[in-house]
């Protein structure tokens, strides 16, 4: 028995127990055992990913629980990674549910499945044949939905939110399923292993079609454009802890699939299958990232940065296939880390953030920025929480998002000079994507800081926002640890991605190296995060004892703000979110087209005279529109022509019955 | 850490700090003289700068802490990057900062401090300064990181010590297509940056067309005199990153007494040239609306992406 099948075994059972648990204890303790249960889940499971991580593994078979194929599973490094991120959100979350959960979601379905939903999670990386993965897979989407619906009764957008989460996470599981089973039909049986050895002897149109497919399910798992439309609904409906999960921990295993199934089984691809994964990457980045810096609604606004992150994953996914397809490995070790880093920093910044977002919307009731702001004087710890959280999202100094996206840039700068034409092209447009990225996600975190938490209140909801209660705080408490972690201290986790990516790409490239100061291995480059911000702190130290040498020492004196002379500042001349976002709106007009209808009504004496001005604004998400719209359109006009074959006379359907048979035995005594 | 880094990075952040003011003195000096005005003198923005600082701070109503601290944080960023970046040595005090993608975060990251302080104040002027910022920021970045990229290909780091001693040992560099691109991109760049004309005009108060200065409309006494020091430093630092990449001549490469004042007044030379002729630049120049910057910066992104074309092609 090592250390990683103890820690799983004892994860899955402390979660299972937890979410009967749930159901038994009345209500007044219920949110209290879930919580605990479910950190207590987190922190085995985090034991198991670590110990996977450094190495460990174990394989169990249990031929008796599936029929058929029966259930297998093992660890790995790179299910290990996951596994780890996993469980860590999963302590934060859980430990923030003890107080967050008592305002109406303490509910024995909702509370039972929390703990289910993680121990699915924790199973998906841990899987090892296909039954096995698909099985987790889909409760896992299962558990999410439920949770996504817990706030159903109250909000008519949730039902609306779980319709099209339903839907669309089903279709992927299709496209997964499909996929999976056309390279099981390859192989001798179901394990991952099997899959692995008759992967090189398939032919290659078979392989495309295995890729392909499960690119599109795992991609619309991580919620990249065109297949992210469900993402923006369901995260932000879903309870806050809920949405954590699902946004910092959840997604991931899109990327964990296509790494699983294309670095791993298929034993990577032609150039165009990474190309495929890189364009993908770009597109939902830059649009994800627009799409955010323009929204007003803060979880929304989180789900669309989510898309944003997971597009520079599949970027850097991409981008390790691609030089590991030209022979690159140390690039694509290097391109590898950087991406499942970046992984491992979004989990741990989005659960901030998502939390955070969860904590405004407990003191203040409402998610839209334009009538947050001022909320540092009510709740000091969670603003000071949420800036730390923004200021790993936005990729500046001394955040959390930088160094991935250092590491992400040094290997594509160093993919230029390596190969032909097509990277030739490929590489400064990426470039230029990411940094695209990065420009907006700084505008947008400005914005959702700045806006959000800053200034004045703009509602009265605002102005009387409290502090939350103190599991809430220790559940962000956690997660902004582990940002400053990541954001400081990156060579730490360094080593054991690198395993994590060697597993992946089967090669013997560590990529980076280096305990303060990270040094690429093979290309030249190096960066220390710990003495960037101690550089920072120690010239901010200089500056402030310098001022007090120099100034003059007085006390600080309360004087009025700048009023033109026109008396004190109200809250309504204040720039809102949606004033922020005005400039960069309109620079993208193309691109985003937002839809703004004035409407005036005049006075019924006299033209000349308004009475009432209504002025709506909306900035609709122009793929969906395009994209989602016509095929919505097409099925319900289908259905409503499948209508007119059902009439509701019984005699009509037992001749549909009968005249099927019929045709089938005809068809039948032909072709035999 | 090398003798020669220490050195820079103790003689670096001296020069810039002194220096700087002298450089915004000396510009509004020659664009005095060209608009036939006699000018308040080389030395004026040092003397506002003793004013300020002996002026009583001030409190706004309604500011918290990130009001308070942002100056600091802008001030702080550019002295890091003027103690990193081989502007009189080409070893760098702190080497593993010294990487272009850093030094240009930092800079950002002091823009950021001061958006968050604009809208911290809970003023129209504040947001509106703030978001016009942003705006510009989000724009210049993908410009900036290309020009960049085009640059640190050829040496194949980037690493600011390693580009600027790559430059110095291969000369004929410097007249090729990718490095003349790239400098076009990042003159423009660099211009909205700083907040120059034709994208921002740093001497009007007008609601209208007022970028920077909106954002610190609040500034009084010593804070206003940091945010003022810390805007002359960006200008001064981004002037000289301008020319060490492309110039990087007079640099000194070894610690003798000789070397280091040549590198010293190598590099306030180029910058003193870089500064006027930006200064006489901007009489001819009127401030651009702030919708058409966009076309601008776009205009720069293209040449940018050319230069990584032609580091390709050419290679």
């Amino acid at each position: 028995m090592t250390l990683a099948a103890v820690g799983l075994g004892v994860a899955v059972a402390v979660g299972a127990l937890t979410g009967l648990a749930a159901v038994v204890v009345p209500v007044r303790g219920r949110s209290t055992v879930v919580g605990i249960g479910t950190a207590v889940t987190g922190v085995a499971g985090l034991v198991a990913g670590v110990a996977a991580l450094g190495g460990q593994t174990f394989t169990l078979v249990l031929p008796g629980v599936l029929p058929l194929a029966g259930v297998r599973f093992t660890l790995d490094p790179l299910g290990g990674l996951f596994l780890a991120v996993t469980a860590g959100v999963a302590v934060a979350a859980g430990t923030y549910g003890i107080s967050y959960a008592r305002h109406g979601l303490d509910a024995r379905p909702v509370q039972a499945v929390f703990p289910l939903f993680v121990v699915a999670m924790l199973l998906v990386p841990a899987a090892d044949s296909v039954g096995t993965f698909l099985l987790c897979w889909e409760l896992m989407a299962l558990a999410s939905l439920l949770l996504v619906l817990a706030e159903h009764r109250r909000r008519p957008e949730v039902a609306s939110a779980g319709r099209w989460y339903a839907v669309m996470t089903h279709l992927g599981l299709i496209a997964i399923l499909i996929g999976l089973l056309v390279l099981t039909a390859h192989a001798t049986n179901d394990s991952f292993a099997a899959l692995r050895n008759a992967a090189p002897h398939m032919p290659s149109g078979v392989r495309d079609v295995v890729f392909v497919l499960t690119l599109a399910g795992f991609a619309s798992k991580a919620g990249i454009v065109p297949l992210h439309a469900w993402l923006p609904r369901a995260h932000p409906e879903a309870p806050s802890h809920v949405s954590a999960l699902m946004s910092a921990a959840m997604v991931n295993l899109g990327v964990y699939g296509v790494a699983r199934v294309g670095f791993d089984l298929l034993g990577g691809g032609p150039r165009w299958w990474w190309l495929l994964v890189l364009a993908l990457g770009a597109l939902s980045a830059v649009y994800g990232i627009l799409q955010a810096v323009i929204n007003t609604d803060l979880k929304r606004l989180l789900g669309y940065s989510t898309t944003e992150n997971l597009g520079l994953v599949f970027l850097g996914v991409g981008a390790a296939g691609l030089f590991a397809s030209s022979g690159q490995h140390v690039l694509a070790a290097v391109a590898l880390a950087a991406a499942l880093l970046h992984v491992v920093g979004h989990a741990a910044f989005k659960t901030l953030l998502f939390l955070a977002a969860g904590s405004v919307l407990h003191a203040t009731g409402t998610r839209d920025l334009d009538a947050l702001g001022g909320l540092r004087a009510g709740m000091p710890v969670t603003t000071g929480l949420f800036g730390l959280g923004a200021l790993a999202a936005s990729a500046l100094p001394p955040g959390t998002a930088f160094v991935s996206e250092w590491l992400l840039l040094q290997a594509l700068i160093h993919g230029l000079p390596a190969s032909g034409a097509a990277t030739a092209i490929v590489m400064p447009v990426t470039v230029a994507a990411v940094a695209l990225t990065a420009g907006l996600a700084v505008a947008t975190f400005v914005k959702a800081f700045g806006v959000g938490f800053l200034a004045k209140p703009r509602s009265t909801a605002a102005a009387r926002a409290h502090e939350s209660p103190v599991s809430m705080l220790a559940g962000m408490g956690l997660a902004g640890c582990a940002c400053v972690a990541v954001a400081l201290a990156p060579a730490v986790a360094l080593p054991s991605i690198g395993h994590a990516a060697q597993a992946a790409l089967g090669d013997g490239a560590p990529g980076v190296s280096g305990a303060v100061t990270l040094r690429l291995t093979g290309i030249v480059g190096s960066l220390s995060p710990v003495l960037l911000a101690g550089s920072l702190l120690a010239a901010a130290l200089v500056v402030a004892a310098l001022l007090r040498a120099v100034a003059v020492r007085r006390e600080r004196r309360a004087a009025r703000l700048w009023d033109c002379g026109a008396g004190p500042l109200s809250a309504r001349m204040e720039y809102t979110a949606t004033s922020f976002a005005e400039p960069l709106q309109r620079v993208f007009d193309n691109v985003v087209q937002p839809e703004t209808d004035v409407d005036v009504t005049h006075h019924e004496e006299s033209r000349y005279l308004v009475a009432a001005v209504a002025y709506r604004h909306r900035v609709p998400d122009r793929i969906e529109r395009r994209l989602y719209q016509p095929i919505l359109t097409a099925v319900a006009v289908w259905g409503q022509a499948g209508r007119r074959l059902a009439t509701g006379s019984v005699h009509r359907y037992l001749g549909y019955g009968f005249y099927t048979l019929l045709g089938l035995l005809i068809v039948l005594a032909v072709t035999r | 850490m090398s003798a020669l880094g220490v050195v820079g990075g103790i003689v670096q952040p001296l020069l810039i700090v002194a220096g700087s003011p002298l450089l915004v003195g000396l510009m509004r000096q020659v664009r005095a003289k060209l608009e036939g005005r006699a000018g308040p003198g080389v030395g004026q923005p040092w003397r506002d700068l003793r004013k300020l600082l002996r002026k009583e701070p001030l409190a706004p109503r309604g500011t918290s802490e990130v009001f308070r601290s942002a100056p600091l944080v802008l001030v702080a960023t550019t002295l890091v990057v003027a103690v990193v970046v081989p502007f009189v040595t080409t070893a760098s005090a702190v080497d593993p900062v010294a990487d272009l993608f850093a030094v240009v975060a930092l800079l950002a990251l002091g823009t950021v401090a001061l958006a968050l302080a604009g809208l911290d104040t809970g003023t129209a002027f504040g947001g509106m300064g703030a978001s016009r910022e942003m705006t510009i920021i989000a724009l210049v970045e993908p410009t900036l990181l290309v020009a960049i990229f085009a640059l640190s290909v050829r040496v194949g780091s980037t690493n600011l010590a390693a580009i600027v001693s790559s430059t110095l040992h291969d000369p004929g560099r410097v007249i090729s297509p990718v490095s003349l691109l790239a400098a076009v991109a990042l003159i423009v760049v660099i211009v909205a940056e700083t907040g120059r004309l034709p994208v921002d005009n740093p001497s009007t108060h007008l609601e209208l067309t007022m970028v920077h200065e909106a954002m610190i409309l609040e500034y009084a006494g010593p804070d206003l005199a940091l945010v003022e020091l810390a805007s002359a430093m960006r200008l001064s630092v981004f002037l000289g990153l301008l020319a060490n990449l492309f110039l990087p001549w007079g640099i000194a490469t070894a610690v003798t007494p000789a070397a280091l004042l040549i590198g010293a007044v190598a590099v306030v030379g180029k910058v003193a040239v870089l500064g006027v002729a930006l200064a006489s630049a901007e009489v001819f120049l009127a401030k651009l609306r702030l919708f058409r910057v966009p076309e601008l910066l776009a205009g720069s992104f293209l040449l940018s992406l050319l230069a990584v074309a032609a580091s390709f092609f050419l290679a």
